[in-house]
């Protein structure tokens, strides 16, 4: 099941590697309340995949054939829904996911900047992940927090105000 | 019933209609590229993706889609507004603009959707020129090239593959500009469990999805002065090939096909049906051996491989019910290269094995590593109908006006229970014909099974032969293979003998074959033809056959021998079911 | 209520109604409100509040103050925000960007000008309980609750009338009489169309009888909108009643809310809440003896703008691509699973109860005759006072701007209010006085939308706001239906090209010509008005556009393709520009006239941004 078919897989967590991870995703996957009806099982696919990615980062292919095996649907159909969502990736992010904000209101007040700026100072495009998988930069949809535009996230914790001459104060922050 | 107007005429139709159908009631063609309809197969996928059907609806602010918006009572449709037709072209327009121009190179040149609604709409230059997406093209299999750059997103090869074929490879990826439809997690169809059915080619409107073309190779071996070149030709081709030369469907080219195939350079024109008539030896021969212990049933055919590759990847618990007897494409390559090698003096790896086939899977069954014993392939090229055809232009040929000829023999005599292969239900009703007469004392006399004839995707009936009553069931399409298996799985259902193809309808329907373009009618002519040259027949029962004595009698022993074992049978491999 | 056994019967919610109402008026004489919103804790109120939780302990106070967590009270410009309510006088202050040093002083109860804290002046009223002061004030219907209760207390919603209309609803209404209440009152779809809110039900409810189901679209999308969030957030049982309303009306048990996954602090009070509906038979089988049972799901959204579609929306429910498919049929006849479908977004849904309690003419006494009620706007950008507004429907964009808003920050002039997200398109000065409701923003060419608000001022170039807008098109397209998936691309790469000055007037008129198609081909929603932004720019804003096509010339110094830097003669060789540029594009020695290499500078405007002497000229 765990052969490597191509470079992407060689890079990818397989799924045995973490047997703590796999175990609580098989025991969540097992407790779900499926029925036998598959296209009903497969409304289960969301949730599922958003466990997936806390327990191993991301979702490798064999986690996500884990998933598909689980809930008796098609690879296909699940690597369909990971690439439509962009809250999902198959492939491993930096331990500091910097997310910039792309809302309207963060746009106005000079996102934008922002975003160059990082570019700049990592060498990473928008939604790049730096070789030794320590930085991941990417846009963020709005999250609301409009009153302290322009939004920068580092993983959970969130800078407000912020302006491009506090970029290097972010990365520094990062450790 | 509801009334409603087109193109300032009226017209009625039953409710739940969709303005495009209730158009073609007027014979109005309102032009569609992403509406994939089969009708005998209960198949249609409206993703209402293309917007190319837009018409104008009377009081309506946008353009509706025809192909997926219901007709309602007193609506007003102009299908060639001003509107409309601006709307159409750009959508045209824009597709063209994200789309490669090397039509002249293409596989599908002339043979194109896309291709066929620009010229007819005048689409002489692109307004909205840009950037275009770039992937890389899949050639990495032996039956199907697909190139994404060409794809336009209308979903068809989705519903194929996912929903009439239940392989369940192809989705949509990605999303906005960067949406294609890709194979699982983007990788090479050889990589898949994809079953090489070619429906997916079927529903393609564009040259995103084509089968791989051998037609050179052909050629280059043709002119190779020392080889002795054989062909081989399956059932489903004769009733299909004339259609490639307007030839109404339904016509039987038998004979010119075998004289194009002699003009072509072939030294000896055989027939698969002789090969088919093989099969049913060795198959009936275990069906009555499984019958006789009462184990290991019930028997599923295994002369499709689309079928057998879908069972291997998807059903692997139960692989070792099918038979283990080759398909009659592989017994052909296997008897000519030893029977009749030896027969005609002719060194194995000297001898062109090449097959004529309504099926891009055979292509990929024929490399298969098991069928090249001591490195000498069974079959060396398989080409489509939709090959052969275009050769057959190519080298001038006026295929209309060509004087029949016959199959050479020993390996071109065949029955009609040989060439009913062709159509779904066919092998099964031949192997019942020789079960019949090996089961009784006395050859029967009505070798017409009529319960398992059909085109619906499951049949089933209760035969009795020598008064044994055998229960059994036919698939095609692999959902419906899908649906039986399950049952089987379940202990659902409980049958003696299951045949199963992958192209609904069976290999008329196959995936080399000249485009029905959504007409099913085809299918059912194309399947009455094979009915009628099997009613002409002389002889309709497999073992009946002279030449498959003679076979067995020299060469052979009887059927199910170590040496027929060696020669006609197979295995399996169970394959990741991802 | 002391006991955690089911509510009965309405008797024995109005008990403990009456119970919890004693119970809020007879606390601590000061109440401290405090907003816990995204935004508050971004904003780090969760130290002011724990300062201010051990200045209580340490003062010993907890006798004369209570703190309570709140959601978020709409004065995003100024968190951490704090409310403190006197419960003998009944008035309150709110206090702006408290810090944790302010903690101990208020604790202390001193006059705020000692210790600096910022007072907020306050002008909203709610219509249910309330007259208003001022006619411009705002009207709290769907905010009622929202940072006012502690949105985990199912005690305080109870006190506050709170699965009052649903036990009216289910023991005193049949279900046509619950749909013709919200068809009288006239509620629209706050979501964006405007749709009339009942009749959608009627359709539902007009199905065979069977599995239907009710959702609640929480998958806020629109850049620059939160008011959903901020109800969920702060008023969640709001919701869950509401939808618990509509399931009885159509005849579905069954609910699922839709939530983006960017949200987690909703998700967490949703999933506080249901458990405490259900623990209270306020949601589950045989609701307060009715013989209605109810059931509530949360299913998250992973990321995916058009999933605010309902037909998309339903397909990320089942498990799918969020692609949106062709109506007919609608979710109302074949939605979830193929059973009929009502789908209603929160702020929809927060108008049901009180339209329930307080009748249908009670709403249509607020709002206008086509548009009753009151929306609520995520008031941002450029404007001194961000936050949410909820006001009548038919206020003017002047008063909330210039009134709720108090105008343009960083005394810049005004130029364009954007509407209606990426769907919508930009309002100029002109429009400044016109009622707003659905129909008058599609009449000059912009949409309601969820209800974002971004102000922009004189700094903003419109031609640059609509190539944004069709970046997060791009980026949030399904890729389903050509002219969106496509079409887009061509429009976004045409904006390009005008922001670049590489453009001509042919293009212009493409533009026009290739927004049309997209508008009247697209599958759905989001395609249908993607080029709103483009066409509302290129109406309202010609001039700009004109500018970049035949002059080069970005009038507000945006695109920098158009603009270069030069160092005036003001320029004293301070060396701090050339040290700061990334490129080193800058030269010149120390005490002498500086200059920019324009080969070489990538216009990010630092040496402008860190000139201490005016020397650096944008052009």
């Amino acid at each position: 099941m765990t052969t490597t078919c191509c470079e992407r897989c060689e890079r990818d967590t397989l799924i045995d590697d973490m047997p703590e991870a796999r175990q609580a995703l098989e025991t969540y996957l097992d407790g779900l309340p499926l029925t036998d009806k598959p296209e009903r099982n497969q409304g289960f696919l969301i949730q599922s995949l958003h466990k997936a990615q806390a327990l191993f980062g991301y979702l490798p292919e064999s986690v996500q054939l884990f998933v598909a095996n689980k809930l008796g649907i098609h690879l296909s159909q699940v690597y369909g829904v990971i690439s439509f969502y962009s809250f999902f990736t198959d492939s491993p992010l930096g331990d500091f996911r910097i997310n910039v904000c792309t809302g309207t209101a963060c746009f106005v007040k000079g996102a934008g900047k922002i975003l160059e700026e990082f570019v700049r100072l990592l060498g990473i495009e928008e939604g790049e992940t730096s070789g030794d998988l320590r930085f991941s930069l990417g846009g963020l949809r709005c999250v609301g927090a409009c009153s302290l535009a322009p939004v920068v996230m580092v993983n959970e914790r969130v800078y407000g105000n912020v302006t491009a001459e506090m970029v290097p104060e972010i990365l520094n922050d990062c450790e | 019933m509801v009334k409603l107007s087109i193109n300032n005429r009226d017209v009625e139709v039953p409710e739940g209609t969709s303005i495009l159908d209730a158009a073609s009631e007027l014979g109005i063609k309102v032009p569609t590229l992403c509406h994939f309809k089969l009708d005998d197969f209960d198949i249609e996928s409206k993703a209402g993706s293309c917007r190319v059907c837009v018409v104008e609806v009377e009081g309506r602010p946008n353009l509706a889609p025809s192909c997926c918006t219901p007709a309602t009572d007193g609506m007003k449709v102009k299908t060639n507004s001003v509107r409309a037709i601006n709307a159409r072209r750009t959508m045209l327009d824009l597709l063209l603009s994200n789309h490669p121009k090397d039509c002249l190179t293409c596989q599908r040149n002339l043979d194109c959707d896309l291709q066929r609604l620009a010229g007819e709409m005048g689409l002489h230059r692109i307004l909205f020129e840009g950037e275009q997406m770039e992937h890389e093209v899949d050639r990495a299999n032996e039956s199907i090239v697909r190139d994404p750059n060409k794809c336009i997103m209308c979903r068809r090869c989705e519903a194929a593959c996912n929903v009439m074929q239940t392989v369940g490879i192809l989705s949509a990826v990605d999303r906005g500009f960067d949406a294609v439809v890709m194979p699982t997690n983007k990788h090479s169809l050889a990589e898949t469990k994809c079953t090489f059915c070619g429906q997916c080619v079927q529903a393609c409107p564009t040259g995103a999805l084509t089968a791989v073309n051998r037609s050179y190779d052909v050629w280059r071996e043709l002119n190779h002065p020392a080889k002795f070149k054989v062909v081989q030709t399956a059932p489903a081709v004769r009733v299909a090939l004339g259609e490639a030369f307007g030839q109404e469907p339904g016509s039987v080219s038998t004979g010119k096909m075998v004289a194009a195939l002699r003009k072509l350079g072939f030294d000896r024109v055989f027939d698969t049906d002789f090969a088919a008539d093989l099969t049913i030896m060795e198959e009936t021969t275990e069906l009555i051996g499984r019958l006789t212990s009462g184990e290991n049933l019930p028997i599923l055919t295994s002369c499709c491989p689309g079928w057998v590759k879908f069972f291997e990847h998807q059903f692997p618990d139960l692989i070792n019910i099918p038979s283990t007897a080759k398909s009659p494409q592989q017994m052909f390559g296997a008897i000519a290269k030893t029977y009749y090698a030896e027969k005609a003096d002719i060194a194995p790896d000297n001898m062109l094995v090449a097959s004529v086939m309504p099926c891009l899977a055979k292509k990929y069954e024929a490399a298969r590593e098991e069928f090249a014993p001591n490195g000498v392939r069974d079959v060396d090229i398989v080409i489509s109908t939709r090959e052969l055809a275009n050769m057959i232009k190519e080298a001038g040929i006026q295929f209309n006006d060509l004087e029949e000829s016959e199959f050479d023999n020993p390996l071109g005599e065949s029955t009609g229970a040989g060439v009913i292969f062709g159509a779904t239900g066919g092998v099964l009703e031949a192997a019942l014909r020789t079960a019949a007469d090996w089961l009784s004392d006395e050859p029967i006399e009505d070798v017409n099974f009529t319960a398992v004839r059909g085109l619906s995707g499951i049949r089933e009936a209760t035969v009795t032969v020598a008064g044994k009553d055998i229960r059994v069931a036919i698939a095609s399409g692999l959902s419906n293979a899908r649906d039986l298996l399950d049952k089987i799985r379940k202990g659902e259902a409980r049958y003696e003998a299951i045949e199963i193809m992958a192209c609904p309808g069976g290999c008329i329907n196959g995936g080399g074959q000249p485009s029905i373009k959504g007409d099913t009618s085809i299918l059912e002519k194309r399947r009455q033809a094979l009915y009628v040259i099997d009613e002409d027949k002389q002889i309709r029962k497999s073992h009946e056959n002279p030449s498959i004595q003679k076979l067995y009698k020299e060469f052979l022993g009887k059927p199910g021998s170590e040496r027929a074992h060696k020669l006609l049978h197979t295995h399996y491999t169970e394959r990741e079911n991802a | 209520m002391s006991t955690t056994t089911p509510v009965k019967d309405p008797a024995a919610l109005a008990s403990w109604a009456t119970e919890q109402k004693a119970q809020q008026d007879s606390g601590a004489p000061i109440l401290i409100r405090v907003s816990m919103g995204t935004c508050g804790i971004a904003a780090k109120t969760g130290s002011v509040l724990e300062v201010l939780q051990s200045e209580v302990q340490s003062q010993q106070k907890e006798g004369q103050i209570e703190i309570v967590q709140t959601g978020c009270m709409g004065l995003c410009h100024s968190e951490p925000t704090i409310e403190v309510y006197d419960r003998q006088t009944r008035q309150s202050i709110f206090y702006g960007n408290v810090k944790p040093e302010h903690a101990p002083a208020i604790v202390r109860e001193e006059s705020s000008q000692a210790y600096g804290v910022d007072i907020l002046t306050q002008n909203w009223y709610r219509p249910e309980e309330e007259k208003a002061d001022v006619a411009t004030a705002q009207a709290r219907i769907v905010l009622r609750n929202t940072g006012r209760i502690n949105p985990e207390s199912i005690g305080d919603y109870v006190g506050t009338a709170g699965y009052t209309a649903l036990a009216k609803a289910i023991t005193s209404m049949q279900p046509d009489e619950v749909i013709q209440t919200v068809i009288d009152a006239g509620l629209r779809g706050r979501g964006g169309g405007g749709f009339p809110t009942g009749v959608k039900w009627q359709f539902a409810a007009n199905q065979p009888a069977g599995e239907k189901f009710v959702i609640c679209n929480a998958d806020e999308g629109d850049p620059g909108a939160f008011m959903d969030r901020a109800v969920l957030e702060g008023d969640p049982h709001a919701v869950l009643e509401a939808m618990a309303i509509s399931g009885y009306a159509i005849g579905a048990a069954k609910g699922v809310i839709y939530i983006r996954a960017e949200y987690p602090l909703a998700i967490e009070r949703l999933q506080c809440a249901i458990g405490q509906a259900l623990e209270y038979g306020l949601l589950g089988d045989n609701i307060l003896g009715s013989g209605f049972d109810f059931d509530i799901e949360i299913k998250y959204g992973a990321g995916a703008f058009v999933c605010g579609e309902e037909t998309a929306l339903i397909h990320s429910i089942e498990g799918l691509r969020g692609e949106p498919i062709y109506k007919p049929p609608f979710p109302a006849v074949e939605g979830l699973w193929k059973r009929p479908t009502i789908v209603n977004n929160v702020e929809t849904l927060a108008n049901i109860c009180a339209i329930v309690r307080q009748g249908p003419e009670w709403f249509r006494s607020i709002g206008t005759e086509k548009c009753p009620g009151t929306k609520v706007f995520a008031l941002a950008g450029k404007v001194k006072r961000v936050g949410l507004v909820e006001v009548p429907m038919g206020t003017t964009l002047r008063d909330i701007v210039f009134g709720v808003g108090q105008g343009i920050a960083n005394d810049r002039a005004f130029k364009a209010v954007q509407t209606g997200g990426p769907s919508g398109g930009c309002l100029k000065s002109d429009d400044l006085d016109t009622p707003i409701d659905y129909e008058s923003l599609r009449a000059l060419g912009s949409m309601m939308g969820s209800g974002g608000m971004i102000v922009m001022d004189e700094d903003d170039c419109m031609v640059n706001v609509a190539k944004f807008f069709l970046e997060f098109t791009l980026d949030e397209s399904c890729g389903r239906c050509t002219p969106c998936r496509v079409g887009n691309k061509r429009l976004h790469e045409m904006l390009v090209k005008v922001c670049e000055g590489k453009a001509d007037m042919r293009t212009l008129e493409k533009l026009r010509q290739l927004s049309d198609v997209i508008k009247e081909t697209s599958l759905c929603g989001l395609g249908q008005t993607s080029p709103n932004p483009v066409l509302s720019t290129l109406r309202q804003f010609r001039r700009e556009y004109l500018d970049h096509v035949l002059n080069h010339m970005c009038t507000a110094g945006v695109c920098s393709a158009l603009i270069s830097y030069e160092i005036n003669d003001r320029c004293v060789g301070c060396t701090l520009c050339a040290r700061n540029c990334p490129v080193s594009c800058i030269d010149g020695s120390p005490k002498e006239l500086h200059t920019i290499d324009k080969e070489l500078c990538i216009k990010c405007g630092v040496c402008q941004q860190v000139c201490k002497f005016h020397a650096v000229d944008k052009h």
